[in-house]
């Protein structure tokens, strides 16, 4: 980059360094306390908080596998389906992505709730005798994460099926395939670019969410950043949040890292 | 092996909201014929291809391949090879497994798959690419593969949606040929669509020339120049001039500036007729003379082309040999045309 096209992205630049750079590395100054790695030991060192972390990796993974589950086939039938049948979904895909994670989060405990709105309808419809358990445990986030991610996964499928030359599905037709194979045969691996970067960006997202499990974990779902966020507001110790923020910040990193090696140029032309 | 097959289409119309893009076309196709769709965009062509290939539901008549009506059968079912515009190839598959997948639709059997292929790839001279990725491939490549995996399967019939068109001048010839030569090889019915008169001329037995929905006129490619059916025929295909007038005498045509010319018809004396002289058709003297001032004269080689201002408001476009030197604009020469050469519709 010549010096002439770098001056319009100074002031960016300056922001980013203020405002993010340098945080991020006076955090990591926290976490080297006293210049020994004891935060880090103790953070990758002992049972309870491995846990935290293995729960972490394991719900991001859960919920990356079902955004695809339910995001694949709806941006799928958005991207083939009739304008108007589209406009629909994008409205009820965007509509939540506008909207406050608080809110619609409170919304799910609304919901999910002993007394919430499935549990009355279940009990008046006799499926259930007691209140199912849906909130303040695992189920609850899972619910609330899906919910909160699914765009990130619809997005991505919609866009990479959208791409997809009518010709090639047309000439499969043409050429003796049923709508079975197509899918199998045509849309399926010339979609996978699209996927990926979907069940990536979920991933990496579901890996630092605070806000969802915090509130419709009930405390009983810890995930890494509700650890650390106890760590600064409960306990006060900073050096330790920062050291648990460092090794999150690293493992995010190695994510992106791999899903880099794993992407091959785009096939679709 | 399957045969070939006869393709009949009968009154088929089909609307888009308020245009007919097609409006009652009938055409027969025989075994092993070649026969081409020439029209404009927007002249109905694609939206008969697409019936044909069972795309696009006729909203009235129907498409029978031998006898059998196909009408509503799915384009899956129909045994139809076609070779798009762009190709479209499957960008993720190889060349052997593009050729390889319409039998590998149809079950057949390992063996004879690779057999088949192999087969499909030597006849479009394709052999040793087989490993090679599409867009590895050159256009006239990709072209090849596409060809090669529309036939691949033994079809019925074969349909070439302006498959020339991406190619340059040099290699479209090439493949125009190569087309004609596996064609006629292979003996298989085909119905090529294209917007180019020059590429209908080399390649067909019969044309289709089609405008807004309707079929103008279907004849062999020397009829369809030599005795056009109407303006919009003579017009459409090839360098043209056209005058309009009315049958004053046995033979005599005159035109509506005034001006007579003699012409061979057997049309009624005050019968309202359209008169076609080909560019190419004049010559120093004849029958009917024309002299008139050199307002466009450009060199093409082969020959000259010339426009004249003739008495009574006519222009024309002439074509003559290039011997000599190249007349000058504002010169006045003279040039004629025998009856035989006019053509009266």
């Amino acid at each position: 980059m010549s010096m002439r096209g770098f001056w319009p992205a100074v002031p960016a630049l300056l922001l980013l360094f203020f405002f993010f750079l340098f945080p991020v590395v006076r955090m990591l100054g926290f976490s080297l306390e006293g210049g020994s790695f004891d935060w880090y030991a103790k953070a990758l060192g002992e049972g309870l908080y491995l846990r935290v972390f293995w729960n972490t990796f394991e719900i991001a993974l859960l919920v990356t596998f079902f955004c695809l589950l339910l995001g694949y086939p709806l941006g799928f039938l958005m991207a083939t389906t009739t304008p108007l049948w589209a406009t629909v979904g994008f409205i009820f895909v965007l509509l939540p992505l506008w909207t406050s994670v608080l809110v619609r989060t409170y919304a799910w405990m609304v919901l999910l709730g002993r007394n919430g709105v499935f549990n009355r309808l279940l009990i008046d419809a006799g499926i259930v005798e007691d209140p199912l358990p849906l909130l303040h445990n695992f189920t609850g986030v899972m619910i609330g994460m899906v919910h909160v991610l699914l765009p990130y996964m619809v997005l991505p499928v919609y866009g990479a099926v959208r791409r997809l030359d009518p010709a090639i599905v047309a000439a499969a037709e043409g050429l003796g395939a049923s709508s079975w194979r197509i899918f199998w045969r045509i849309y399926l691996p010339l979609t996978l670019n699209g996927i990926f970067a979907g069940a990536v960006i979920v991933f990496v997202l579901s890996l630092g969410f605070y806000i969802t499990p915090a509130l419709l974990g009930g405390g009983r779902v810890i995930m890494i950043a509700v650890l650390i966020e106890q760590q600064v507001r409960e306990t006060l110790n900073w050096p330790f949040a920062a050291a648990l923020s460092a090794v999150l910040l690293a493992f995010t990193f190695a994510v992106y890292a791999l899903a880099q090696r794993f992407t091959r140029p785009q096939e679709t032309a | 092996m399957q045969e070939s097959a006869e393709l009949r289409i009968e009154g088929a119309a089909k609307r888009f909201g308020e245009v007919a893009a097609l409006d009652g076309v009938s055409l027969q196709v025989a075994r092993g014929e070649l026969l081409t769709i020439l029209g404009p965009s927007g002249s109905g062509k694609t939206t008969l291809l697409k019936v044909v290939a069972g795309f696009e539901k006729p909203d009235a008549g129907s498409v029978k391949i031998d006898g059998v009506e196909i009408t509503a059968l799915p384009p899956a079912r129909r045994d139809i090879g076609m070779v798009f515009q762009n190709y479209a190839l499957f960008p993720h598959l190889t060349v052997e497994r593009n050729v390889a997948f319409p039998l590998e639709m149809r079950n057949v059997a390992k063996p004879e798959i690779v057999r088949r292929v192999a087969e499909a790839l030597a006849l479009v001279e394709l052999a040793g690419y087989e490993q090679r990725l599409p867009r590895q491939l050159s256009g006239g490549q990709q072209q090849r593969v596409a060809l090669a995996r529309a036939i691949v399967f033994n079809p019925r019939l074969l349909l070439l949606d302006e498959p020339f068109g991406a190619l340059d001048r040099k290699l479209r010839e090439t493949m125009q040929l190569e087309v004609r030569r596996l064609q006629r090889r292979l003996g298989l019915t085909t119905i090529f669509i294209t917007h180019d008169q020059e590429e209908a001329l080399v390649l067909s037995d019969r044309v289709a020339v089609m405008n807004k929905g309707t079929i103008q006129q279907i004849a062999t490619t020397t009829e369809i120049y030599e005795r056009p059916a109407n303006d919009f025929v003579a017009d459409f295909v090839g360098e043209s001039n056209i005058f309009h007038g009315t049958m004053s005498a046995p033979g005599e045509v005159t035109l509506e500036g005034g001006r007579t010319l003699k012409v061979r018809s057997d049309k009624s004396a005050g019968a309202k007729v359209g008169v076609l002289m080909r560019p190419e058709r004049f010559d120093t003297g004849g029958a009917n003379l024309f002299t008139g001032d050199v307002i466009e004269s450009v060199y093409l080689g082969t020959s000259f082309k010339l426009r004249l201002a003739c008495a009574g408001g006519l222009e024309l476009l002439v074509r003559q040999p290039a011997r000599g030197p190249l007349p000058a604009t504002g010169a006045r020469i003279e040039v004629g045309i025998d009856p035989e050469a006019i053509h009266v519709f």
